[in-house]
């Protein structure tokens, strides 16, 4: 756990760049800092291993001030990954992995092994590579080094400058889901700067927005997405970001929240009433607990006595759709069911909402708007 | 030409002890310049506002004509080899500060980032990646600092040093040609041996993983 306390960082010449940030990053997660260039995210970063010394305010790791110890150990103990540019060039493939194991003087045998352990890992065959040069490497391959150099030692947290902003987005794109899956198994505290919003939205567990020295927001990806704090990361993320990910959209997002109900004991008459009152052509009928019974439309209505109770005249067999299925889900279920209503439950299997073709309309609208 | 192949044998034992003796004047003052230029590049490295006048300071000591140099460091040293060895020692310093300078201050500032954001102390920054990186440029400086000295230390015979230089004097007193030529001659392709020899020692340092 990363505590960022009070912290404050002016130059000598009295401009402050990092204006008294508090967050914490949890262990284990994968923690995005995002903003503007001149936002004070890598400063930010540069902190956690003292590149950067802050002004004023405290920073902690699992609780222990870090400017207590020797900047060289928390170095050694902490995983750094930087552009590509960060192999030395003058070092092969081998020696470049095991730098800090043999800084902290781990025995010769214990640092081939361990390397040689951390190429199977990324799926580079550590005959071929061990004594080959950074030169003689892609920039994917050489990013791939830069990951695991930064693991070899085995620390629990790892900084991570933006390490594939230099990277084709084929490459980029593969080396952010190797990422992914390493840090499943793996499970560090790694704290990721970047300025490319679709890479915090696709890596992050959480994400921390940054502007001239503060916090903006600092939420998750689906959080940030939906709840964007007003004017800066509305701006920042793309008004309509969420439409590219569409995952994060779910059907209690669009649905209408208060669909016009009735008990099953209404009669005909007085459902035609409610409907006309609320200027809708179908109701949907619950019992006392909100339990979906059926649904009744004014088609099925035109040509009945009115005075008929709903349960006798609804259709009952109604498909239905969680609150939490995406809206990639829902339309493909409107789509091949050929429906145009559509009750949500939840998991109580009570109603919650109802989306129909024509909030799905006004829904897809705002995003032209 | 025959007469001066003649001249040059029957002069064979003096001029190869001549040429020894040069050898072994230039190899001392480079190898001093060395030891004490190399360390100075790297000392205004890390004091980077010395490095103006240090580089400025070694400026002005090659731009001061080498007799001249020579006449100064005469009262100090007396006659002999000891002033010829100091003045081309001085003249050599310039291109091995400069070029250690360059080369560490050259190194991209991502990669001595990394490094240090690895947990590297100074002198492990320096050893592992510094100096190794910094080397091919060094060796260029050597290079350039051992090749005029080869050409400077000829003036070493004018204060009694010995040295080919010896040989180009005496030929130019007498209005000898085939004497001047037989100083001259060796010196030059004693220079190039030189270079060429240093250039092999460049290769051989620069890391493979830079080498072009």
């Amino acid at each position: 756990m990363i505590e960022f306390k009070d912290v404050k960082k002016s130059y000598n010449d009295g401009k402050e760049i990092i204006k008294g940030i508090n967050f914490t990053i949890n262990s284990g997660e994968l923690f995005v800092l995002i903003g503007p260039s001149g936002c004070g995210k890598t400063t930010t970063l540069k902190m956690i291993n003292r590149l950067i010394e802050p002004t004023s305010g405290k920073i902690l790791i699992d609780g222990k001030d870090i400017t207590k110890g020797d900047p060289i150990e928390l170095r050694r103990n902490i995983g750094y990954v930087i552009q590509q540019t960060g192999l030395f060039p003058n070092m092969t493939i081998g020696q470049n992995i095991e730098i800090v194991p043999y800084l902290k003087k781990w025995p010769q045998q214990k640092r081939r092994e361990r390397t040689m352990e951390l190429l199977r890992l990324v799926g580079m065959d550590p005959e071929e590579f061990i004594n080959r040069y950074p030169n003689e490497l892609s920039g994917g391959q050489k990013q791939r080094i830069g990951v695991i150099r930064a693991l070899a030692a085995n620390p629990d947290v790892i900084l991570m400058d933006e390490p594939f902003s230099a990277l084709d987005p084929i490459t980029r794109n593969q080396l952010q889901d190797e990422l992914f899956d390493l840090q499943q198994k793996l499970n560090k505290t790694i704290v990721f700067v970047t300025h490319d919003m679709d890479e915090a939205l696709k890596l992050g567990d959480r994400i921390c927005i940054m502007k001239d020295g503060n916090i903006i927001q600092l939420d998750t990806p689906e959080e940030i997405l939906k709840n964007p704090a007003h004017g800066f990361v509305e701006n920042f993320i793309g008004k309509n970001r969420i439409w590219s990910n569409p995952d994060y959209i779910k059907a209690e997002d669009i649905m209408i929240n208060s669909p016009v109900k009735a008990n099953p004991k209404r009669t005909v008459l007085q459902a035609i009433e409610i409907m006309k009152s609320n200027k809708v052509d179908s109701i949907l009928v619950v019992d006392g607990n909100e339990k979906l019974l059926g649904i009744a439309t004014s088609k099925d209505m035109s040509k009945k006595d009115g005075n008929k109770k709903l349960e006798e005249i609804m259709e009952t067999n109604v498909i239905t759709a969680y609150n939490d299925e995406t809206i990639s889900e829902i339309l493909k279920i409107m789509d091949e069911k050929g429906i145009g209503l559509l009750p949500i439950i939840n998991k109580e299997k009570r109603l919650v909402g109802l989306i129909t073709k024509s909030s799905l309309i006004t829904v897809f609208s705002k995003l032209y708007s | 030409m025959s007469d001066f192949i003649n001249f040059f044998l029957s002069r064979s034992n003096q001029i190869g002890n001549l040429t020894l003796q040069h050898i072994e004047l230039t190899i001392v003052a480079v190898i001093a310049a060395i030891v004490i230029g190399v360390p100075i590049g790297i000392i205004i490295t890390r004091f980077r506002r010395l490095s103006k006048y240090i580089i400025g300071l070694a400026n002005v000591v090659q731009a001061i004509p080498s007799l001249a140099l020579m006449g100064f460091l005469i009262p100090l040293f007396g006659i002999g080899s000891t002033p010829a060895i100091v003045m081309v020692f001085l003249y050599s310093l310039l291109p091995i500060i400069k070029n250690t300078f360059t080369g560490i201050t050259n190194i991209d500032s991502e990669i001595l980032e990394a490094g240090r954001g690895m947990g590297m102390t100074n002198s492990q920054l320096l050893r592992l990646i510094e100096l190794p990186l910094s080397l091919p440029v060094i060796m260029a400086g050597i290079r350039i600092a051992a090749v005029t000295a080869v050409g400077l230390m000829t003036i070493a015979a004018f204060i009694g040093a010995g040295g080919l230089g010896y040989m180009i004097f005496t030929g130019i007193q007498m209005y000898n040609t085939q004497m001047v030529l037989a100083g001259a001659i060796p010196a030059a392709i004693l220079a190039l041996i030189i270079d060429f020899i240093i250039e092999k020692i460049e290769i051989k340092v620069t890391p493979k993983g830079i080498r072009k």
